[in-house]
């Protein structure tokens, strides 16, 4: 397995394990936000939605692994990319332009990504690991968004999900080798759709929840 | 049309460095009548002979062919490798390019594995070994095979002189923001990746200077595409595409170790 090994630690490989990981959460992404949608049917729904989630049980502990597993893997990794990337330019330019290329996405791909790692601990902090007695997740739900600082915090993240989906759905197939001039600008034109459709789609469901309770 | 002289008036804020172990500085120069019919690299030479004259170090920079063929010359010029045109080495750049009262900042490619040798030169051989590990096709010496013995689709024969385009002067490296050598050694991959002589090394080849590459210290790709951008020959981030596939190819699917 020497040869696994070697591939995937190499400059490629790692960039291969980000893109394959990054597109596991785009997955997760979408099962998520076509649960919260259900949210729009009135709070029992979105209740029942999540009784029917944690009545899958294993199946559940077991995408919950693999889901860490990948986060792990994608976290670690962009770490350490991020680090050996600053260390390839030790003295930098006194004067510095982007000369086309860059966008606002791809510039800021390490610290939406460390803004998204914070969010995430915050948001499992929030909602999952809470003690539930007594209650259902809708009220806890609820209850957070009355605050406006919540609401606008919850807004904020998804933009920098958003920003983040936007230069990470291209850049997989990009990094896989699947470039075709016929599905290129297809790829480009349903990264931007994608990333627009995640930041709209659970952004504005606090904001929809706050008005609502 | 005017035959007119046109001059123009500039300060050079110029990286000055006596060797790899000096610390450096900028050197502020200011240049007056600058005739805006030279090249940027004349503008250079006429700076040198004042400060000769003066019993200055003139500024050492690197060129060869200043036709924009062989990737000698180059320089980070106000941000932007080879300056602010697009498509063009830095000997192709003209002075009418700039303005009166210009400020114009003049540094060296910036990275790791590029170390300045003196002033604006650096020492770019880590792109050679890159070459030395496999960007090469193996054939017995001896008469030169018949032309169209090997059948080539006209568009494989265009993408490749495409990559083959690359002079390897560098730009992609010092305007990726992480330093990253992807463009270079994917064109030098593509270029014979892509034509049937190419193809019996083609696994070994990606392995090799990929391995090369890393071990040179040259930061990772992040699809910024400023590579594309600067690169003067205006090589496409397809071939860094490419290179992944040949690579991923090679390491997981190939039987080359
Ligand atoms: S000096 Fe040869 S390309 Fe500029």
């Amino acid at each position: 397995m020497n040869w696994l090994m070697q591939t995937l630690s190499s400059s490629i490989g790692k960039k291969l394990l980000m893109a394959l990981t990054g597109l596991s959460f785009l997955g997760f992404l979408a099962a998520h936000l076509a649960g919260n949608l259900t949210i729009y049917a009135g709070p029992d729904a979105f209740n029942a939605y999540a009784d029917k989630l944690q009545s899958l049980g294993p199946v559940l502990r077991v995408a919950e692994a693999v889901l860490l597993t990948f986060f792990t893997i994608h976290v670690v990794t962009g770490v350490f990319l991020f680090l050996q990337n600053l260390a390839a330019r030790p003295a930098r330019y006194a004067v510095s332009r982007n000369p086309g290329g860059k966008t606002l996405g791809s510039a800021t791909m390490p610290y939406t990504g460390l803004l998204i790692l914070v969010f995430v601990v915050f948001h499992l902090l929030n909602f999952t690991f809470v003690d539930k007695t007594g209650t259902t997740v809708f009220q806890i739900v609820a209850a957070s968004f009355q605050n406006p600082v919540y609401v606008g915090l919850y807004v904020l993240a998804m933009v920098i999900v958003a920003l983040h989906v936007s230069h990470g759905f291209w850049s997989f197939f990009q990094t896989l080798g699947l470039n075709h001039p016929k599905y290129m600008p297809l790829v480009s034109g349903a990264g931007i759709i994608l990333s627009l459709v995640f930041g709209i789609g659970f952004g504005f469901l606090p904001i929809y929840i706050a008005f609502m309770a | 049309m005017t035959q007119g002289k046109h001059t123009i008036n500039l300060t050079l804020k110029v990286w000055r460095q006596n060797g790899p172990g000096d610390k450096g500085r900028f050197d502020t120069i200011p240049v007056r009548d600058v005739e805006t019919h030279m090249s940027f690299l004349e503008m250079l030479d006429w700076v040198n002979e004042t400060l000769t004259m003066e019993g200055k170090e003139p500024i050492a920079f690197d060129n060869d062919c200043r036709e924009g063929i062989c990737g000698m010359c180059g320089c980070v010029v106000d941000g932007v490798p080879h300056g602010p045109a697009k498509a063009m080495t830095l000997c192709q750049l003209h002075m009418r390019k700039f303005d009166d009262g210009d400020v114009i900042a003049i540094e060296p490619w910036r990275a790791r594995a590029f170390k300045v040798v003196k002033d604006l030169i650096v020492d770019r051989s880590a792109l050679d070994r890159i070459i030395q590990a496999g960007g090469y096709i193996s054939i017995n010496a001896g008469n030169a095979p018949e032309a169209n013995a090997v059948p080539i689709p006209m568009g494989m024969a265009e993408k490749a002189m495409d990559a083959a385009a690359c002079i390897g002067c560098g730009a992609c490296v010092a305007g990726c923001p992480n330093a990253s050598a992807m463009l270079f050694v994917s064109a030098k991959i593509s270029q014979l990746a892509l034509l049937p002589q190419g193809r019996p090394e083609a696994a070994q080849r990606a392995l090799k200077m990929v391995a090369t590459m890393d071990a040179e210290g040259f930061g990772n790709c992040s699809n910024h595409r400023v590579c594309e951008a600067v690169c003067p020959k205006s090589i496409s981030i397809v071939n860094i595409a490419r290179m992944n596939r040949e690579y991923i190819k090679a390491g997981l699917v190939s039987e080359v170790a």
